[in-house]
């Protein structure tokens, strides 16, 4: 829908001459495709507007580094700026002898305040504390039967008060939950309350009274991740009227690109605590300000990405899977094993769309092929192990006899080996490494903290970066998860050796790579 | 430091938004590069996305070539460009020809889906309509219960089964008892899900092939609720629930906030798809047909979210 920022990056810089130092002039139009980038990613305007100018007071008067191209080191400072922006220490949930913490959880109608009231509590089970959860919206139709459903299956109790009359009484239960806990030896209760706009002075008001009469410890904002321009007034709104203590980011298991994050992070100036990444009660992560940064910078959330493959290949899979790759050409045995991939992926393709640029592109191109799989997989299993190696031989006369073998239409078969040129020649561009490449493991190179990004990234950078080699090794780990975890495979041990020294390598130059900058 | 400029120009924004767009206007202001510029964070502050940039393109474009020569000329042309990017307002409800006309509801998580399905019951209802609702999200905790309780306020029949059952074989029953029971619409709720959830997209396209096939020409409309306060992922919402089930207009909820949901512009521009009703409220009451001229006038007579009561640190 949008040009990647890659490409827009990439067109900017193009034309860059031989200046040695950036100047206000000559990075100008890179920032401005960033501040674009921004907007779209639905920071706020001003927000946008102020971090392009820390970018632009950092980086001129810098010199360009010889080993990256400029629009690199802007994409870079620009990274680092979100970072900072983003970053912040997490509020601490004390532990009170013979007293029970209070955490109390606002937001707008519909942000998922009790889904997430529900995964903090499971969370905090699982550290050993004793939660009590309470149902203080008496408001909307069933939210004390869904949260009660909640505490049922998570085996914690729920404290509620039902029937006519108890409407306004939120702040009197909230109050009342506590004594409860207290006496019942909860040592922390969680306030679930009714989801309310921010310019509803008596619903604003309401809250203010729970936050006098149940006194919480903690505060946590919980914002939809899909909010635009709005979340800045409303985050600003809600810090007005009661103190908080951080920001609780849910449905980040879609693609919006989260911008956000940084206008509630910076209105507030409280710091963004946890992710909800789902609807289960054990979809709630730790946030991470590097990671959002580069979500919002639209090079994807890739790290994430990486970690979720991970949990269930191997480093060493990974790898080799990645290498597998490299080193192989992009045959029409590989074209077929990819569209079969793909389509075993099912919901995964969700976390593949999160990729940027060109792969998400690839991506959907073999997608458009995925309802006439059948058809194309019979195609390339008529031709013989030569032809799918070498697509080159495929003149017209065997063409003709793979179209009848496989009970297609010589159109179909044409198509076919027209698509797979292109995708290969796709996957080549971005193995070039070039722009793409060098964006990659400028995000990747940051990420020592994710073990296996080295080894999936392979020579090719980083995975969904380096394109042909991450992304297609990144579609083979999550078909192999699909099947239900590492794939089994006869190995040669030579070729195992000369992968690990390989791979040995390509991390020693990583890591000089990372010192030198 | 950073922030603390942050914060200043945050303020000097705030205070040149407050009056408004009409104030801008009003000010005798000399029609220049930097006038265009405030008028595309009005837009931007709205939502409008790309459309919002485009729309302030095309009035650069037609400054340059003199052709807007006051504030006044501006500001109707800018009007004009947002409304004809809305299109043609859509009547009401479409009518089967004959049965049950079925309507079905989809969204993703919190959107509003359920609430709305109260507010087109009554809706129904206040033109002497007979309607059933049928609890489709059968995945989220209590959500069967959350209908149901509408549905008793408003008397009207709903169609349930137990939590975890499938949603296509509730729609299934729903079907059939409207068509048993000469219902006049059949108002469907489905279980929010994100479009990104391959899945859950093909659930939701199993349920609309099955009212089909027991209705056929159902569902009749297929409305798509956006939370207004949604910013440019609302585009991809509507993109891909589209393909799944075509859509045949939004339902832009929360409208009583401070959010002009003005993604939808864009919605409407590059899907076709029309805004049909808007939600003001929790209350069934609370909805109305969709209006586009109440649309740009909330959408540019005040400056967006930077209008609102202060508690900026
Ligand atoms: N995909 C996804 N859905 C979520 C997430 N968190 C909450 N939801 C869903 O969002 C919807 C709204 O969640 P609720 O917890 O009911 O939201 P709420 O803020 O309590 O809503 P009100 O009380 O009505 O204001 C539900 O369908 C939840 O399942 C998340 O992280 N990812
Ligand atoms: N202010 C306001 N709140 C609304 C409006 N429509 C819905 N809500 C509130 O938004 C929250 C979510 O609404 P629901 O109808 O439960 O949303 P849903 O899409 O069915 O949610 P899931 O089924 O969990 O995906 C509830 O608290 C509603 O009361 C509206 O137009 N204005
Ligand atoms: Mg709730
Ligand atoms: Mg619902």
């Amino acid at each position: 829908m949008f040009e990647s920022l890659s490409n827009a990056l990439q067109r900017v810089f193009s034309k860059w001459g031989k200046d040695r130092l950036l100047t206000a002039e000559n990075i100008r139009d890179g920032l401005e495709e960033i501040r674009k980038a921004l907007l779209e990613a639905d920071v706020h305007f001003e927000v946008a507007k102020s971090l392009t100018e820390q970018v632009t007071a950092r980086a001129v008067g810098q010199e360009v580094i010889a080993a990256v191209k400029p629009a690199e080191q802007i994409v870079k400072l620009f990274s680092d700026v979100l970072t900072e922006a983003m970053h912040g220490e997490p509020p601490k949930l004390p532990v009170l002898p013979g007293q029970p913490a209070v955490v109390m959880m606002v937001g707008l109608q519909g942000s998922g305040k009790t889904t997430t009231t529900a995964k903090l509590a499971r969370k905090l089970k699982r550290q050993g504390r004793r939660p009590l959860l309470v149902a203080a919206d008496t408001r909307r139709p069933a939210a004390i039967t869904q949260l009660q459903v909640l505490g049922k299956s998570l085996d914690i109790p729920v404290h509620a008060e039902e029937g006519p009359g108890n409407e306004e009484r939120a702040p009197q239960i909230c109050a009342a939950a506590v004594a409860r806990a207290k006496k019942e030896g909860h040592d922390v209760v969680l306030l679930d309350t009714a989801g309310r706009l921010h310019i509803d002075a008596p619903l604003m008001d309401e809250l203010a009274r729970v936050e006098k009469l149940a006194a919480p410890h903690v505060t946590f904002l919980v914002c939809d991740s899909m909010a635009g321009q709005d979340a800045y007034a409303s985050a600003r709104d809600f810090h007005g009227k009661l103190r908080l203590d951080g920001v609780i980011l849910t449905k980040l298991d879609g693609d919006t690109r989260g911008g956000a994050a940084i206008s509630v992070k910076q209105v507030t100036g409280k710091p963004i605590v946890y992710i909800g990444t789902g609807e289960r009660v054990e979809d709630l992560d730790d946030f991470h300000a590097d990671r959002m940064a580069s979500r919002i910078l639209g090079m994807g959330d890739v790290v994430s990405l990486v970690e979720k493959a991970q949990e269930v290949v191997d480093e060493e899979e990974a790898a080799a899977a990645a290498e597998r790759l490299l080193k192989a050409q992009f045959t029409l045995d590989d074209f077929l094993s990819q569209l079969r991939a793909i389509r075993k992926m099912g919901p995964l393709k969700g976390l593949l769309k999160m990729m940027p640029g060109q792969l998400g592109q690839a991506f959907e191109q073999a997608n458009v092929q995925e309802k006439e799989l059948g058809r194309v997989e019979a195609a390339i299993l008529s031709m013989t192990p030569q032809e799918r190696r070498n697509p080159g031989l495929l003149d017209a006369n065997r063409r003709r006899r793979v179209a009848r073998g496989s009970g297609n239409e010589l159109s179909v078969v044409n198509q076919l080996i027209r698509q797979h040129e292109q995708m290969r020649d796709m996957m080549k561009r971005m193995q070039g490494g070039g722009m793409l490449g060098k964006l990659g493991k400028l995000f990747g190179g940051g990420g020592g903290d994710v073990g296996g990004l080295a080894g999936m990234g392979g020579a090719a950078g980083f995975p969904g970066f380096g394109g042909g080699g991450g992304g297609r090794a990144q579609q083979e780990l999550l078909a192999q998860m699909q099947r239900g975890g590492g794939a089994t495979e006869v190995k040669d041990p030579d070729e195992e050796a000369r992968r690990r020294a390989a791979r040995k390598r390509e991390k020693e130059a990583r890591k000089k790579n990372r010192k030198r900058r | 430091m950073i922030f603390a400029r942050l914060r200043e120009s945050l303020r000097n924004t705030r205070e040149k938004l407050a009056g408004g767009l009409s104030r801008l206007f009003g000010l005798k202001r000399e029609l220049d590069d930097a006038f265009l510029a405030e008028l595309e964070a009005v837009l931007f502050a709205g939502d409008l996305g790309p459309a919002g940039r485009a729309t302030i393109e095309q009035l650069r474009a037609e400054y340059r070539e003199r052709k807007l020569k006051s504030s006044d000329d501006v500001r109707a042309r800018l009007r004009a460009l947002l409304r004809a990017r809305l299109g043609a307002t859509v009547p009401d409800l479409r009518r089967a020809a004959s049965g049950p006309t079925v309507v079905l509801v989809v969204g993703v998580n919190g959107s509003g889906k359920t609430t709305s399905v109260a507010k087109l019951a009554k809706h129904c209802q206040r033109s002497g309509r007979t309607v059933m609702v049928v609890a489709c999200d059968t995945f989220r905790a209590a959500a069967v219960e959350q209908l149901a309780t509408w549905a008793e306020r408003l008397d009207v029949p709903i169609v349930r089964k137990e939590a975890g059952a499938d949603p296509a074989a509730v729609a299934f029953d729903g079907a059939e008892a409207a068509l048993l029971q000469g219902i006049d619409v059949l108002i469907v709720d489905t279980a929010g899900r994100l479009h990104t959830r391959d899945d859950l997209m093909q659930e939701l396209g199993k349920v609309r092939r099955v009212l089909d096939k027991k209705i056929p020409g159902a569902p009749h409309e297929t409305l798509l609720v956006l939370d207004a306060t949604t910013g440019q992922n609302a585009i991809r919402q509507a993109e891909v629930f589209t393909q799944v089930v075509p859509l045949t207009g939004v339902i832009l909820a929360k409208l009583d906030g401070t959010a002009k949901g003005g993604a939808v512009v864009s919605i409407r521009e590059r899907l076709g798809i029309p805004v049909r009703f808007a939600g003001v409220g929790e209350k069934p009451d609370d909805f109305e047909p969709f209006d586009p001229e109440r649309f740009l006038d909330a959408l540019l007579e005040d400056g967006g979210t930077a209008e609102q009561g202060d508690g900026a640190p």
